[in-house]
């Protein structure tokens, strides 16, 4: 019972967000023109603003959220290490590596998203060798190789930045802090992201095992092995299309698991579908924000994350200080 | 049909050995203690007995069958560990941590339903934690996390108990209340244990067959009388042992 009130209430919160977000913007707008272009009887113009600029975004903004929020809460499972996030492994700093290297060539918008999930595929496979090496395949090891790798994508997108010229500049910067004013409607990501959901509602009673470790979960009668690359290629796939939509957006994927858990939502069966709708709120709004707080210039999305969040998360935090967490939902 | 069996069974962990060419026979209803010093390996072969580590020669079958070649989740049912110490990354509270006790009897979309909930509450009452189920573990205190493992195995049922060092943390009414537990898991329910023990008083008080690990890849196995002599005893521990007979039975005390 629970269960199901968490999820409508995270339904209803999402699609609140949603309607907020189709109502803001330069060119004011009320309850009567959604209704009238959700019904097609608006005019034109308010037509083609909301249902052609602001909703694509809105939607975009949802679905990138939500793939990062459960891609996140995977690589967290995965990596049994709470400083986990959807770019820890190195998947962001491919995906960036290529997409600057797209930029630099003068790429167009199609190449740049091919580019970008091309090096975020890469990233995926080449942790995934160097960690599975001759030895076993432990979180750590995994752990350390990601970490290596991203430092090593760090490096090279530093060297892209400074031999870009100025004029490039602004529009790299923009996709390395997570920007969704060229994002679209997200067919693919929305497809990806159901599958996501549908894998990880068969896994779930697995993942609550392995949160208690690879031993406890072989003699639960898991396979481990199996799992874990199941749950990684999940979580890059996730992430590589999420960074592909909207470029680096952080914090979404690191502190919304976190903040369910701070909620007493520990299984992993609900953990994820509402970390996935929590997720794509918090997006909505960072980024309906960043069009409208200093309109009409916009913010890269990922500062605003990270404004929302921050207060959200620490006040979470502060409440729960005393570490009982004596709320469940189950 | 003898519950585990392991033939010319040879371990060994980074390069030491901890059992040479060992033949065990595991019975349904008998209780096994596993002695040894310090790193003589009596974990590492315990997760061998569990499958999760591969022995270099020997083969290990559960119920007649091969070890190896059976389904994770069969063997989940027939096997079960008590780890010797883990720690929770995202720490769960005490009832969805003993529900995961009954992963192995639930299909793989299949949710936990009332019956599962009973035993988990069961299993959390017999070890004397029943109003502590709404808490965190990471609350708990290192008893009463033991406590809640040794419930964990119980509400997963299977038919061997392996326990490392179950008595670790607890004070001296649990540790007693504890053991008699699953001691009483083998005598009314004629499952099987394999404990990992340090404390020869509460060792004799639980098991009643013993499998010596002298760390030299040699090893002793028997009843009581057949093997807790003072000079395997001496050579175990490699210091010197009193024997005493108290009000309980025998007692060895250390010089």
């Amino acid at each position: 019972m629970r269960t199901s009130l968490l999820l409508t209430t995270l339904i209803l919160l999402a699609l609140c967000c949603a309607v907020f977000s189709l109502l803001s913007g330069s060119v004011a707008t009320g309850w009567g023109d959604l209704l009238a272009a959700l019904s097609g009887n608006a005019d034109p113009t308010t037509s083609v603003i909301i249902l052609e600029l602001r909703w694509p975004r809105t939607a975009a903004a949802f679905v990138t959220g939500a793939l990062l929020a459960l891609a996140g809460g995977l690589m967290q499972v995965l990596l049994r290490n709470p400083l986990a996030d959807p770019y820890v492994l190195g998947i962001s700093g491919g995906a960036a590596s290529g997409a600057l290297l797209a930029m630099l060539l003068g790429a167009g918008t199609l190449l740049l998203h091919g580019t970008a999930f091309g090096g975020a595929l890469f990233s995926m496979l080449l942790v995934f060798g160097l960690a599975h090496g001759s030895g076993s395949w432990t979180s750590h090891r995994l752990l350390l190789t990601g970490v290596v790798v991203a430092a090593g994508w760090g490096a090279l997108i530093a060297f892209l930045l400074a031999i870009s010229p100025d004029a490039g500049l602004r529009g790299m910067l923009f996709w390395l802090m997570g920007d969704l004013s060229h994002a679209g409607t997200p067919l693919a990501g929305g497809v990806l992201l159901l599958v996501g959901l549908v894998t990880c509602f068969g896994l779930g009673r697995s993942l609550n095992t392995l949160a208690h470790g690879a031993n406890v979960a072989h003699t639960l009668g898991v396979n481990v092995d199996s799992l874990r690359r199941a749950i990684y290629l999940l979580a890059s796939v996730l992430t590589a299309s999420a960074v592909t939509l909207a470029g680096s957006i952080g914090f979404v994927g690191l502190i919304v698991p976190h903040m369910l858990r701070l909620l007493g939502v520990r299984d992993h069966r609900l953990l994820l579908p509402a970390a996935a709708l929590l997720g794509g709120s918090l997006l909505i709004i960072a980024d309906t924000l960043a069009r409208t707080l200093f309109a009409p210039r916009q913010l890269p999305v990922g500062v605003l994350t990270a404004l929302v969040g921050v207060p959200l998360f620490l006040l979470l935090l502060y409440r729960t200080r005393n570490g009982t967490g004596t709320r469940e939902y189950g | 049909m003898s519950l585990l069996v392991a033939q010319g069974l040879t371990v060994s962990i980074a390069g030491i050995p901890v059992c040479h060419a060992l033949d065990l026979v595991i019975e349904a209803g008998e209780r096994w203690c596993l002695l040894g010093r310090n790193g003589a390996g009596k974990t590492t072969l315990l997760h061998t007995l569990a499958g999760l580590h591969r022995p270099d020669s020997g083969s290990l079958s559960l119920a007649g069958e091969d070890l190896s070649g059976i389904a994770n989740k069969t063997r989940a049912r027939q096997i079960g560990l008590l780890p010797q110490d883990h720690t929770d990354a995202f720490p769960a509270t005490a009832l969805e941590t003993v529900l995961t006790g009954r992963h192995p009897w639930l299909g793989a979309l299949q949710w936990e339903g009332t019956d599962d909930y009973r035993i988990a509450r069961n299993a959390l009452a017999t070890v004397d934690l029943a109003d502590m189920e709404a808490r965190s573990v990471d609350t708990l205190s290192g008893g009463e996390r033991r406590r809640l493992g040794i419930a964990t195995l119980l509400a997963q049922d299977p038919q061997l108990l392996l326990l490392d060092e179950p008595a670790n943390h607890l004070d001296i009414h649990q540790q007693v209340r504890m053991l008699d537990l699953v001691r009483q898991q083998a005598v009314s329910d004629s499952k099987a244990l394999c404990v990992v023990m340090h404390d020869l008083n509460l060792a004799t008080r639980c098991c009643d067959r013993f499998l010596l690990l002298f760390g030299d890849g040699e090893s002793a196995q028997g009843d009581a009388t057949a093997v807790l002599t003072r000079e395997n005893l001496q050579r175990l521990y490699q210091h010197p042992l009193h024997r005493i007979e108290g009000p309980t039975g025998t007692v060895w005390i250390p010089e």
